[in-house]
């Protein structure tokens, strides 16, 4: 149903594709527990990096510092080439040095969430236009022409004055996917957009974006589908325990894994 | 038919006049009295409790984001304010406080001012209605989904504007309870009024009926005007909930 490699974007393996993110040596401690242990992730223009890993290995984490929604314990962070300035907060961890940078920085990340998180008291077309007016000061009009197409885009142009409450799972995560793509994100940030659904409803939400994928975006994407991780990615990272356990394209971490741990992942995952 | 006589003669005090005449809008008629009573007390009421809702979103924001000092002070405002009788508050804040502002007016230079019975009335009872109100908000604001405002986060929302445009709207099907309570009490509470000697509805009532000893009719009539500003409340207050309420899920039917 989803793609096979050969409709794949070409993945920028040359080095000349702009790095959108690229993370070094994350730390992120929750009090004692060290969650991450020296992450690093690069995301050039163009890939799909996809980030496994079993329940409590940091994957959510890990996505949600690029956006400093957790602050880092330590590390370095870049969005399309911008560091983002931290400071110590006192309690061990970094907080962006910089409120006006950290905002402006994630109006262009589109994240969407695990449960949708769309705004209850606004209708989808309200939730789709709110970013790109009230943070990013587009004409209101010019919004609500390209929230339209974006919603008609997902499939729900119809369902543009409903509010979310009255939608189902898929409906409403493909609602949010329309919400990110409003900021016209340089880079997307999915954290298992898919987890919440019923299973009838997933096929639905991987369909949308694994059109996004093949258009060329660039994400990053926490996943546990791994058959639709290994049709989108050009990149996969398993995480295990805080770490880099192994990273490499899709074709080697499926096909042949070198880790016995990811190897018993795959395994268990079936 | 003497036993006719015996009853008139003990209500004559109510009957010595009509009701209808004593109603009446136009003197020698009390009615307008009355109504300059209702007036002052919804302007108070309304005053008092915009002031309650403006100090019970700052001070929520003190609590749920302010530096420790700033918390402590909100707990130490919604603590006392709510533990002493509110009567007690009245005088206390009516009197002291308008000594305190013509002390300090007096001590910078200034001329004292004679501070109107309505400003102090709002303002009495509003500091009352914003220390309930923080509580409201509180609970309305811990009862939003974490998500949404997560969201406002990731998309680079500045805090001044995620308070306007999420977490407000988002609390308010929440807090709307709560504070149509608030409403319905500050409407009451303006009667309190009457012991600092403000024309309220009550105050009016009762000189009324002290003049003409038609105590009952007096205050049947108050009675009636405060129940019907509750009913005309609750009407109000029904359309907002359902507004507040748009993006709410419908509710689920009780099956049988
Ligand atoms: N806010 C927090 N406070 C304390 N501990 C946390 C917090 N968030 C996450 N953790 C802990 O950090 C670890 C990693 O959590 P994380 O959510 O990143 O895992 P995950 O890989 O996304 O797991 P899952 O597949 O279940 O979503 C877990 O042990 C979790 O309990
Ligand atoms: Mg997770």
């Amino acid at each position: 149903m989803v793609a096979v490699d050969a409709a794949k974007h070409p993945a920028p393996t040359d080095g000349l594709a702009a790095e959108a993110i690229h993370v070094e040596n994350l730390h992120k401690k929750f009090g004692q527990l060290h969650v991450l242990k020296g992450v690093s992730l690069s995301a050039r223009d163009g890939e799909v990096v996809a980030i496994i890993g079993g329940s409590g290995s940091g994957k959510s984490t890990l996505l949600r510092c690029i956006n400093c929604l957790e602050n880092p314990t330590s590390g370095i962070i870049r969005v399309n080439g911008e560091e983002i300035r931290l400071k110590p907060n006192g309690f061990g961890d970094s907080i962006p040095a910089d409120r006006r940078q950290i905002e402006r920085i994630r109006s262009r990340l589109g994240m969407v969430f695990q449960s949708f998180n769309l705004w209850s008291h606004m209708t989808l077309l309200e939730n789709v236009i709110e970013v790109p007016v009230h943070v990013l000061g587009i004409k209101r009009m010019d919004a609500i022409a390209e929230a339209e197409r974006l919603l008609a885009r997902v499939g729900l142009a119809e369902k543009r004055d409903v509010y979310p409450a009255y939608l189902s799972g898929g409906q409403q995560q493909r609602a949010a996917i329309a919400r990110a793509l409003a900021v016209q994100p340089r880079v997307m940030l999915f954290d298992e957009p898919t987890s919440a659904l019923d299973p009838e409803l997933v096929g639905e939400v991987l369909k949308v974006i694994g059109d996004l994928a093949r258009e060329g975006r660039t994400m990053v994407l926490v996943t546990h589908e791994m058959k639709f991780a290994r049709e989108v990615a050009t990149h996969v990272i398993y995480l295990f325990n805080g770490q880099v356990e192994e990273e490499g394209p899709p074709e080697q971490i499926f096909g042949a894994p070198k880790s016995e741990r990811l190897k018993q992942f795959i395994r268990s995952i079936g | 038919m003497r036993r006719t006589t015996d009853i008139e003669h003990l209500l004559n005090p109510l009957l010595q006049t009509s009701a209808v005449e004593l109603l009446a809008i136009s003197p020698p008629g009390w009615g307008a009295n009355l109504l300059r009573g209702l007036t002052n007390s919804i302007q108070i009421a309304v005053g008092a409790f915009g002031l309650g809702l403006a100090i019970g979103i700052a001070g929520v924001w003190g609590k749920l984001y302010g530096s420790p000092v700033v918390r402590d002070l909100m707990e130490i405002y919604t603590t006392f304010v709510r533990a002493v009788p509110e009567l007690v508050l009245i005088l206390l804040l009516y009197y002291a406080g308008t000594d305190l502002i013509n002390r300090a007016l007096e001590q910078f230079g200034y001329a004292t001012v004679d501070i109107s019975g309505l400003a102090a009335g709002i303002g009495v009872l509003g500091i009352v209605q914003g220390a309930y109100a923080t509580e409201v908000i509180r609970g309305a604001i811990l009862a939003i989904p974490q998500g949404q405002i997560e969201a406002a986060r990731a998309y680079g929302m500045p805090p001044g504007k995620m308070l306007r445009r999420i977490t407000l709207p988002a609390m308010l099907p929440f807090a709307i309870p709560g504070l149509a309570n608030l409403w319905l009490i500050a409407t009451k509470d303006t009667a309190l009024l009457a012991v600092v000697g403000f024309n309220e509805l009550t105050q009016e009532t009762r000189q009324a009926g002290a003049t003409t000893k038609a105590y009952f009719t007096f205050f049947v009539a108050a009675g009636v005007l405060y129940l019907l500003l509750t009913l005309f409340s609750n009407v109000i207050i029904g359309r907002i909930e359902r507004w507040a309420r748009r993006g709410m899920p419908p509710i689920a039917e009780t099956g049988r």
